[in-house]
């Protein structure tokens, strides 16, 4: 053990230094804040306050952003379906179905991602 | 309206004050945060929830205060949700404390390096400590609290939490003298 270590309390002190807090969170919490403090009073009761503040449900942006991100793709995939009869009736063969199968996926996942982002 | 205009008025100072609060105490809750849970990501989840339960309450805390500081009240609110978020997931720290502060400066010299491994060695057993004897150390250390402080914040007596931090200490040092094993004669 060093001599140093003969000072405990000083040696805890500098061990447990405080932590600054990162700048994005600084950032976040005051907009989130002012966005509170521009809510009328009557309003925070019913506000979402009550559901964020349990810890259970911090995971649940991830949790939202994971099912929007597959309703996307499901979403995708309806409006692809719906144009098959469409696609059939043009197409020449089974590889040029393929083609426009995958032509409309594009489409699609371009104008779902237009709209989503 | 003259009430409308007073509860406008009303709503600002204490907007203001709930301001000034965040502004004076946010190292304090994101610093207890990070001991508490560990690292940085979960940390910045508990500081935020902590300032947005207290800014809901933050009316009553501040009537009821009687002029005392409040930051005992913004760390026992950070106290109760740590202890939720443990008791909910049912797991402790994932990761061990070892990138705050002076753990993580850069070292050159042979007597540093036997610094950081003692700085290292202590927050090793802070880990190991009872929750509630690892609290205070965390209050006491990191933030600066008082006893008073520290025995509000805990919801204990101002007696109970000078004997809770001597024994705290004492533990501390035990442990680490027991992970550096025997000293050689």
């Amino acid at each position: 053990m060093s001599e140093q270590f003969a000072d405990f309390e000083g040696l805890l002190r500098r061990a447990l230094t405080p932590v600054e807090p990162p700048a994005e969170l600084e950032a976040r919490l005051e907009l989130t804040l002012g966005s509170l403090v521009d809510l009328a009073a009557g309003e925070l009761e019913s506000w979402e306050l009550r559901a964020m503040r349990d810890p259970r449900n911090w995971a649940r942006p991830v949790a939202a952003a994971a099912i929007g991100s597959t309703a996307a793709v499901g979403l995708v995939l309806v409006r692809t379906q719906r144009r098959r009869h469409k696609r059939r009736s043009e197409s020449h063969g089974a590889v040029d179905l393929v083609g426009r199968t995958l032509r409309d996926l594009r489409r699609e996942a371009r104008r779902v991602a237009d709209d989503v982002f | 309206m003259a009430t409308s205009a007073q509860e406008r008025e009303e709503k600002a100072r204490l907007d203001d004050a709930f301001s000034a609060l965040y502004k004076a105490h946010l190292r304090d809750v994101y610093s207890y945060s990070y001991y508490r849970v560990g690292n940085h990501h979960d940390a910045e989840d508990l500081t935020e929830q902590t300032f947005l339960q207290a800014y809901r309450h933050f009316e009553r805390a501040q009537r009821e205060s009687d002029g005392r500081p409040l930051r005992p009240w913004l760390i026992r609110i950070a106290h109760n949700l740590a202890a939720n978020y443990y008791r909910d997931r049912s797991r402790k720290p994932q990761t061990p404390i070892d990138d705050a502060g002076v753990i993580s400066t850069p070292l050159t010299t042979e007597g540093l390096v036997e610094d950081r491994d003692d700085l290292r060695r202590i927050l090793s057993g802070v880990e190991k400590l009872p929750d509630d004897r690892r609290e205070a150390l965390i209050m006491r250390f990191a933030l600066g609290m008082d006893n008073r402080e520290i025995a509000r914040a805990l919801g204990r007596t101002d007696g109970a939490t000078k004997v809770l931090l001597h024994r705290a200490i004492r533990q501390l040092e035990e442990i680490v003298r027991a992970d550096e094993g025997p000293t050689e004669i």
